[in-house]
């Protein structure tokens, strides 16, 4: 099985990132964009284990190294 | 005193920190390797600059989880100093010994200049020796400084009197200008600015060996030169 995780900036924080990818979006022609925000995604290959147990790890891992929960927030799904 | 630097594969700063320590101020040094499981006999821990482990996945991440920052961990826990410069400070973060995160630069660009910063408070073994409203010159050489904390973290800070340095002009978009904090028990300091790059008036600033003087005690601040 497959984990594919999206780590995002929280809203309340600062994205100086998705701010300037909009700001070329916009330059460039593409109108009608009001926000961006720049994430990340991760995939990790699992082996072994129920669905619900490699649930409950990869929230783990989430939790303590994959996103830093001051800033970020993450989604996950197992395929 | 004794100090204690902590290397990390892609820390780029423990020379000069251990430069200042050792040679400038005279005290008994040591390098910390990062997989050590115990810090020695050590006073002072310092997390110094750099770029550990790439800033892969965030800056410190994965830093944090060596074996020696559990040591680290405990040492501060026990009451131990622990002094974060730059990446240091990021680690600290990561770790949970200091709240906050340090996030990119308001600007995106990494930026390297001198700074001016002001001592918010002597109340701390790192800014003992100087006043309050004293200005620092000292550089920074970072692309993710900007710290930030939830307002109601930010309170707390002021409250407690726990911003040790302001930037007089804030360069990375930090909140409230911080440039350095320490924890609750104030034996734990985190800055964004180098001290150890402004330790010698050779270097254009010896404004930083204050805080290092700081951490000495009072009969050893009086030996030295």
């Amino acid at each position: 099985m497959k984990a594919k995780i999206i780590v995002m900036p929280k809203r309340t924080v600062l994205d100086p990132q998705g701010k300037t990818v909009l700001h070329a979006l916009d330059s460039m022609g593409f109108k009608g964009i009001r926000e961006v925000r720049v994430g990340t995604v991760m995939e990790i290959e699992l082996e072994g284990g129920s669905k619900a147990e490699l649930q409950k790890k990869i929230d783990e891992a989430c939790h303590k190294l994959l996103s830093n929960p001051v800033i970020e927030e993450y989604t996950f799904e197992i395929v | 005193m004794k100090f204690g630097i902590v290397q990390f594969p892609g820390s780029n700063c423990d020379q000069d920190a251990y430069h200042v320590l050792a040679d400038v101020l005279g005290r008994p040094t040591r390098y910390i390797w990062h997989k050590d499981t115990r810090l020695g006999d050590v006073d002072c821990v310092v997390i110094p600059g750099g770029f550990s482990f790439g800033d892969y996945l965030r800056t410190g991440a994965i830093a944090r989880f060596s074996p020696a920052m559990k040591a680290v961990v405990e040492h501060a826990n026990a009451g131990g100093l622990v002094l974060g410069i730059c990446n240091g400070f990021q680690i600290l973060c990561e770790a949970h010994l200091l709240p906050g995160a340090l996030i990119r630069n308001r600007g995106l660009k990494f930026v390297c200049d001198w700074m001016r910063v002001r001592v918010e408070t002597t109340n701390s073994p790192f800014t003992n020796v100087c006043h309050t409203g004293q200005i620092l010159r000292l550089p920074i050489a970072h692309c993710d400084g900007c710290y930030f904390a939830e307002p109601q973290i930010i309170e707390q800070l002021r409250r407690e009197d726990r911003v040790l340095l302001r930037y007089c002009d804030n360069p990375n978009g930090s909140v409230d200008d911080i440039a350095g904090i320490c924890n609750e028990t104030r034996n734990v300091f985190g800055l964004m600015p180098h001290p150890e790059r402004a330790s010698e008036r050779l270097l254009g600033s010896d404004d930083g060996r204050l805080i290092f003087e700081s951490i000495l005690p009072c009969h050893e601040t009086a030996a030295v030169n």
